[in-house]
């Protein structure tokens, strides 16, 4: 960014850092922080919602770092948070709202169901992630074959399968199949289902793994006398496992909160999983509670895993 | 070491041999008809400016690039022809890249014992004591545990060449070796090549080192334009260029 001479003084957007836009920004901020104490109503939120827009506008659009500018923004989003509680308020019967939202009381006797729920959840993504990294190298190793006759097949399976919905594909497995004799429960079919859905998305993070191994690696290991399936296995692929640690663990993710698909086929009590549970829960007490404890859940379980991603992407970035 | 497995084909001297080869990438013709020996002990270094196709030659000898018409023979067989098996070919024509290529996932050691057990089938314990062989070669031993990111370009390049000399390959071919090398590490490399030359590798070398090629070489070819131009000893290709083009190319390089 740095740059030498006549050059650095003025700034690449030719916009200056202080002064005209700044100032209109913190004007803009502070009237709309005052007016969240005078005027009150969905008309004052306008208003408020319209000013911190306008605020980081500037900021991000026009790169006005200047402090005037971040103050402004600030007090503009303060100002909409007040107005936006005190209109609550007003207009909110908020006991109703916790009632019928953080109820502890309607999560009564429901642990072991949200336990069990979260066990099954738990269970169908881990059995769809590593039957979908099985049979997904396998796919993938068919796609990056040179042979179109053997690529075919490949990608008419990924096409298959990541072109319809996997709520359909749920269904078909569950309900299509008993016509040929394939008599599936529940937790089986959502397993299979998604098992197969996921080996399509993982096929094609391992041919992008696969194709990320320099070419020379391939002839080197060709050069030895190594046959193409021996140099896969032993010098390609396992060079491109490391590079889709990252991706494959937000499949996994991705896989986890799609489970929630399978609740849409019903279930017997054991296998229901989470967000079956909640259903259950809700269609017996019109409670919203056991979804909000259900979606708790979910990020208790995923947010782990998005910030292991997040670290082993920039382990590997420093690797690299 | 090597020379003793070559032994076994002493019926013929021609360790490797092109015939009319050919080779086009799409439109481009970039081997326009190469004729090229290469006895049994015989190191032959290929120059000639960049594009005139040095390294698409040299990778037509093992068949990293299949030639377009032509012929290439090992020992007298001919080898671009479906029913030889390329992969056993291989172990007897070793190459050495450029870019090193060394698996970065595998310690040294690993990287020249892999194609051993799997390929030639050696036991662990064989694999290994011809890979200290190997290394021991190009002066690596101490590095056997170390990744290859953790080696000098220099090292990792000498890693490549025991990888290549623990096949005990009948010929070596050296594809711009210390092209991508710091200048201080070339020695090194160089060092190794004219030991095995002085041990009697057949080689083929492909080189920007005019030095390496005039002092080692039993014969340098000039090529340009997917030809070969000009071929014979140093003293002569350096001393006395009769073509046109090759002088007008060494003038530029020397």
């Amino acid at each position: 960014m740095v740059q030498d001479g006549a050059a650095g003084v003025v700034r690449s957007t030719g916009v200056p850092r202080r002064g005209v836009p700044g100032l209109f920004s913190l004007a803009l901020g502070a009237a709309a922080f005052a007016l969240a104490f005078v005027a009150r109503g969905p008309a004052a939120v306008l208003a408020l919602a319209a000013g911190a827009a306008a605020g980081l506008e500037l900021v991000e659009v026009h790169r006005v770092r200047s402090r005037e500018a971040l103050i402004g923004l600030g007090l503009g989003a303060a100002g909409l948070a007040v107005a936006v509680v005190a209109t609550a308020r007003k207009t909110l019967d908020l006991r109703f709202l916790r009632s019928q939202y953080l109820n502890i009381g309607a999560l009564h006797g429901l642990g072991g169901s949200l336990a069990r729920g979260a066990y099954n959840t738990l269970r169908l993504a881990i059995i769809g992630e590593i039957a979908g990294i099985v049979l997904g190298l396998l796919v993938a190793l068919v796609v990056v074959s040179k042979r179109r006759w053997v690529r075919a097949p490949g990608i008419a399976y990924v096409d298959l399968f990541r072109g319809t919905p996997l709520l359909m594909q749920l269904s078909f497995i569950y309900l299509a199949l008993p016509f040929v004799g394939i008599r599936l429960n529940v937790f089986t079919a959502g397993a299979t289902g998604l098992a197969l859905n996921s080996a399509a998305y993982v096929a094609e993070i391992f041919r992008a793994g696969i194709q990320s191994v320099e070419r020379g690696q391939m002839e080197a290991a060709r050069g030895l006398g190594m046959p193409y399936r021996a140099a896969m296995r032993y010098v390609i692929v396992p060079q491109a496992f490391r590079r889709v640690i990252p991706p494959l663990v937000n499949e996994f993710i991705a896989l986890l909160k799609d489970s929630s698909l399978v609740s849409a086929l019903g279930a017997t009590v054991e296998s229901r999983e989470l967000l079956r549970v909640a259903h259950d829960a809700y269609a017996q007490t019109a409670n919203a509670t056991p979804f909000v404890a259900a979606s708790l859940i979910y990020l208790l379980l995923t947010l782990p895993l998005t910030r292991v991603v997040n670290r082993l992407e920039r382990g590997l970035r420093a690797a690299a | 070491m090597a020379v003793q497995d070559g032994a076994n084909q002493a019926d013929t001297t021609k360790v490797v041999e092109l015939r009319r080869l050919h080779k086009r990438f799409g439109d481009l013709h970039v081997l326009k008809g190469i004729d090229l020996t290469l006895e049994r002990h015989e190191v032959v270094c290929v120059i000639g400016p960049s594009g005139s196709g040095k390294s698409t030659l040299l990778r037509c000898v093992n068949l990293l690039e299949e030639p377009t018409e032509g012929e290439v023979l090992i020992d007298g067989v001919k080898i671009n022809d479906s029913r030889i098996d390329i992969d056993r070919v291989r172990t007897r024509v070793g190459i050495v890249f450029q870019s090193f290529n060394l698996f970065p996932h595998l310690t040294t050691l690993r990287n020249v014992t892999l194609a051993l057990e799997k390929v030639v089938g050696l036991t662990k314990a064989d694999a290994r004591s011809r890979a200290d062989e190997g290394l021991e070669r190009v002066g690596l031993v101490d590095k056997a545990a170390a990744y290859p990111s953790q080696l000098s370009g220099g090292q990792q390049q000498r890693v490549a060449i025991a990888r290549a000399l623990a096949m005990h390959p009948e010929v070596m071919l050296f594809d711009e070796v210390t092209s991508a090398l710091d200048p201080e590490l070339v020695k090194e490399v160089l060092d190794v090549m004219r030991g095995l030359a002085s041990d009697g590798m057949t080689m083929l070398v492909v080189t920007h080192e005019m030095g390496f090629a005039r002092e080692v070489g039993d014969r340098v070819i000039f090529m340009d334009d997917g030809l070969i131009v000009e071929q014979g000893p140093p003293s002569a290709i350096f001393g006395a260029p009769s073509h046109p083009r090759t002088r007008e190319f060494l003038s530029r390089v020397l």
